[in-house]
C-alpha cells in the first residue's frame, strides 16, 4: 500500500528528480537551508550581487575541485593540491617577470608546472603502485621545498599579469564574472569527458575495479596517470586565477584549498572509494562549502571557531549521507 | 624455514630503519663540531622523541589499514592545553598531565567512533576532525605563550645519571607500557587482523571493531604524550598550523621508513620509532654540513619521496601482473 503511494508520488515528480542521486538532492537542500539561515541573519544574503560574488569566489574552488573529483572517481586522492596551487600561482607570476614573452607564457607556464607535479604523482601511483595518499603528500613536500628555495621563504614580489587579472576579475559578458564563465566551461568539458567519452567511462570503471578494467584491455595505468596530470594542471590553474584575483602569489596560499576541495567532492555524493559520483554533485558541494565559509565570515567568526564549525559540519553532513554501507 | 628466519623476515623493515638510523647518526655525530658527546645525543634525542611519539600514534592506526591525518593536530592541541594546565604545585601538575592525556584519549576516541561506528573513510574523517582539533588549539592559544612546570620539564628533557637522555628513557617506558601490551593483547591482534584482511578477521570472530577503536584511541594518547613533550621542550603552547601539518606528514614518512605497510597488517611501532629517529637525523644532517636552512624543506621532501618510492621495488618480484591491482 505504502509502496504504491510512494511510487505514485515519485511518478508524478519530474523525471530528472526521480533519477537524481539522493546525496546530490541533500546537498542542494543544504544550500537552500544555508541561504535561508543567512537571510535570517542579514537581508542582503539573497541579493543578486551577493550571490554572484559568492559564485565568483566559488569558481576558484570549483576549478580545483574538478581535478580532485577526477582523481577521487579513480578511488585515489590528491593531497598535493596546496602546493600545486601555490606553484601554479608563483610560477605564473615569476614567468611574468621575464619580459613580453614571459607575460604571454605566464598562464601556460603556471599550468605546466602543475601538470608536472601531477605527472610525478601519476607515475608514482600508476606505474610504481605507491598509495596515492603517500606519493601526493611527498610531491607536495617537494613542491613546497622547491618554492621555498625559489622564493627565499618570503612572498614573491612578482605580480600577476593583466591577462591573469582579467580572467579572475574581469567581465567578458556584462554581469557575469569571467571566473564563473571559466568554471562553467571547465565543468562542461568535465561533464562531456565523464559521460560521453571512452576515457570518462574508463575512469568510472577503474574506480569500481581496476583489475576488471585492466582485463578488459584498457591501459589503466595511462588513464590514471592522465587523470593525475589533469588534476595537477587544474590545481595550478586555480592558483593562477587566485593570483590574478589577489594580483600576486603568496606562501601557503593553497593550504586553504585542500580540505574544501575534498569536502566539496565528497559532500557532492562522490564516493571516496571511487567509481560513483556526478559532476552536478561536485558543483553543489563547492557552492555549499563556499556559502558556509561566507556565512561564517559574515558572522565575524574568528579563525578558531571557523575551523571547528567547518570540521563539525563536514563530519555531520558525511554522517548524514556519506557513510559506507553497513558491513556484511 | 628456521624460526630465526621467520623473525628476520618479519623484522626486516624495522632492522632496515635501525640500520639507516645508525649510519646517519654516525655521519651526523662525526661531522658535528662537538662530536659524540652526551649533549649532542641529548639534543638529538629530544628532537627525535617528539616525532617518535607521533609516529607511534600513526603506526597504531596504519596497522588497521586506516590513516590518521589528525595526529599532528592532536599533538598541537595537547601542546596548547598543556601550556595552561601543567603548571603549579606537584599535585596540580600531576592532575594537569592526566587531563592532557585524557584529552588526547578523547580525541583519538572521537576519531575512532567516527571512522568505525560512523563508517566514514578515515582520510576524510580525520582531515575534518583535524580541523576541529586545530580550531580548539587556536582557541586555547591564539598567540604563542603559556608556561609549564619547569622542574618537570627539565627532568623530562635532561639526562638520567648524567648520561642517558631522559626523553629516551620515557620513550622506552611508553613502549613497554603501551605498545608491548597492546600488540600482544587480543585487541592488538584484532587490529592487525583487521588491517590484514577485514573480511577474514570478521569471519573468524575476531573483535575487529573493538580492536580498531582501541588503536585509534591509543593513537590519540600517544599523540598527546608527544604534545606534552613538545611543551616540556619549548615551555610554551603554540597553535601553528604549518607545524601540525608537518608532524602529520613526517609521521607518515617515519612509518613508511620504519617498515610499516600502509595497506595495513604489517609492521611495528618500534620500527616506526627508528624510522622517526632516522628521518630526524637525515633532516639535521643539513645543519652539520652548513647548508642554507632554506633547503631543508626541499631536502626533507626529497628524502620522503625516495623513502616512499623504495616500496616500489616489490613490483619486480610480482609474477602475475594482476597483483599490481590490490
Amino acid at each position: 500500500m505504502s509502496e504504491t503511494t510512494l511510487g505514485g508520488i515519485a511518478g508524478r515528480m519530474p523525471k530528472f528528480i526521480r533519477r537524481a542521486d539522493p546525496a546530490v538532492l541533500t546537498a542542494f537542500a543544504c544550500i537552500v537551508l544555508l541561504l535561508f539561515l543567512g537571510s535570517l541573519y542579514s537581508r542582503s544574503f539573497l541579493s543578486p550581487e551577493y550571490l554572484l560574488q559568492q559564485l565568483k569566489v566559488a569558481s576558484f574552488l570549483g576549478v580545483i575541485a574538478t581535478g580532485m573529483m577526477l582523481v577521487i572517481l579513480l578511488g585515489q586522492i590528491d593531497l598535493s593540491v596546496p602546493w600545486s596551487v601555490a606553484a601554479g600561482a608563483m610560477m605564473a607570476c615569476a614567468a611574468a617577470a621575464y619580459g613580453p614573452v614571459g607575460v604571454v607564457l605566464a598562464i601556460p607556464f603556471g599550468i605546466f608546472c602543475g601538470v608536472l607535479i601531477g605527472v610525478v604523482n601519476g607515475i608514482g601511483v600508476a606505474y610504481l603502485r605507491i598509495p596515492s595518499m603517500i606519493i601526493t603528500l611527498a610531491t607536495n613536500a617537494v613542491a613546497q621545498g622547491l618554492m621555498v628555495v625559489y622564493t627565499g621563504g618570503f612572498s614573491p614580489q612578482d605580480s600577476a599579469t593583466g591577462a591573469m587579472r582579467y580572467l579572475a576579475t574581469g567581465f567578458a559578458v556584462p554581469g557575469v564574472p569571467n571566473a564563473v564563465i571559466i568554471w562553467a566551461l571547465i565543468g562542461a568539458a568535465m561533464v562531456f569527458v565523464l559521460t560521453r567519452t571512452g576515457f570518462g567511462r574508463t575512469v568510472y570503471g577503474i574506480g569500481n575495479r581496476e583489475r576488471a578494467a585492466y582485463l578488459s584491455g584498457i591501459d589503466t595505468r595511462r588513464v590514471v596517470m592522465i587523470a593525475f596530470a589533469v588534476s595537477g594542471g587544474l590545481s595550478a590553474f586555480g592558483g593562477v586565477l587566485l593570483a590574478g584575483y589577489a594580483s600576486k602569489a603568496a606562501q601557503s596560499m593553497g593550504d586553504a584549498y585542500l580540505l574544501p576541495s575534498i569536502a566539496a567532492v565528497v559532500l557532492g555524493g562522490t564516493s571516496i572509494l571511487g567509481g560513483r559520483g556526478s559532476y552536478l554533485g561536485t558543483v553543489a558541494g563547492v557552492i555549499l562549502i563556499t556559502l558556509l565559509q561566507s556565512i561564517l565570515s559574515v558572522m565575524q567568526m574568528p579563525e578558531a571557531g571557523r575551523q571547528i564549525i567547518y570540521g563539525v559540519v563536514i563530519v555531520a553532513m558525511l554522517l548524514l549521507y556519506g557513510r559506507a554501507p553497513a558491513s556484511r | 624455514m628456521k624460526d630465526w628466519r621467520y623473525w628476520l623476515a618479519e623484522q626486516r623493515g624495522m632492522l632496515l630503519a635501525l640500520g639507516i638510523f645508525i649510519v646517519m647518526f654516525i655521519i651526523y655525530t662525526s661531522n658535528h663540531p662537538a662530536g659524540f658527546t652526551a649533549n649532542v645525543v641529548q639534543t638529538a634525542a629530544n628532537k627525535g622523541v617528539l616525532l617518535a611519539f607521533v609516529a607511534m600514534a600513526q603506526t597504531l592506526v596504519v596497522i588497521t589499514a586506516g590513516i590518521d591525518l589528525s595526529v599532528g593536530m592532536i599533538f598541537l592541541l595537547t601542546n596548547c592545553l598543556a601550556s595552561w594546565l601543567v603548571v603549579g604545585t606537584p599535585m596540580q601538575t600531576t592532575l594537569g598531565v592526566i587531563a592532557v592525556l585524557a584529552v588526547g584519549l578523547l580525541c583519538g576516541a572521537i576519531n575512532g567512533a567516527i571512522v568505525i561506528y560512523g563508517r566514514l573513510q578515515p582520510i576524510v574523517a580525520t582531515i575534518a576532525t583535524g580541523a576541529v582539533f586545530y580550531g580548539i588549539g587556536l582557541l586555547l592559544r591564539p598567540f604563542p605563550g603559556g608556561s609549564v612546570n619547569e622542574d618537570l620539564a627539565d627532568a623530562m628533557t635532561g639526562r638520567v645519571f648524567d648520561v642517558v637522555p631522559a626523553s629516551l628513557v620515557v620513550l622506552f617506558a611508553i613502549v613497554l607500557l603501551i605498545w608491548v601490551p597492546f600488540s600482544r593483547s587480543v585487541l592488538g591482534r584484532a587490529a592487525y587482523a583487521a588491517g590484514s584482511s577485514e573480511t577474514a578477521a570478521y569471519m573468524s570472530g575476531v573483535p575487529i571493531r573493538r580492536g580498531k577503536f582501541a588503536a585509534y584511541t591509543l593513537a590519540g594518547l600517544l599523540a598527546a604524550i608527544g604534545g606534552l613533550f613538545l611543551t616540556f621542550f619549548t615551555y610554551t603552547g603554540d597553535a601553528a598550523y604549518a607545524s601540525g601539518n608537518a608532524y602529520t606528514l613526517f609521521s607518515i614518512a617515519a612509518v613508511v621508513l620504519g617498515g610499516v605497510s600502509l595497506f595495513g597488517g604489517k609492521g611495528s611501532a618500534i620500527g616506526a620509532i627508528f624510522g622517526a629517529l632516522a628521518f630526524r637525523t637525515i633532516g639535521d644532517l643539513l645543519f652539520v654540513f652548513d647548508f642554507d636552512p632554506l633547503w631543508q624543506p626541499l631536502f626533507q621532501g626529497v628524502i620522503l619521496l625516495i623513502a616512499v618510492s623504495l616500496g616500489a621495488f616489490a613490483l619486480f618480484r610480482v609474477r602475475n601482473r594482476l597483483e599490481w591491482f590490490l
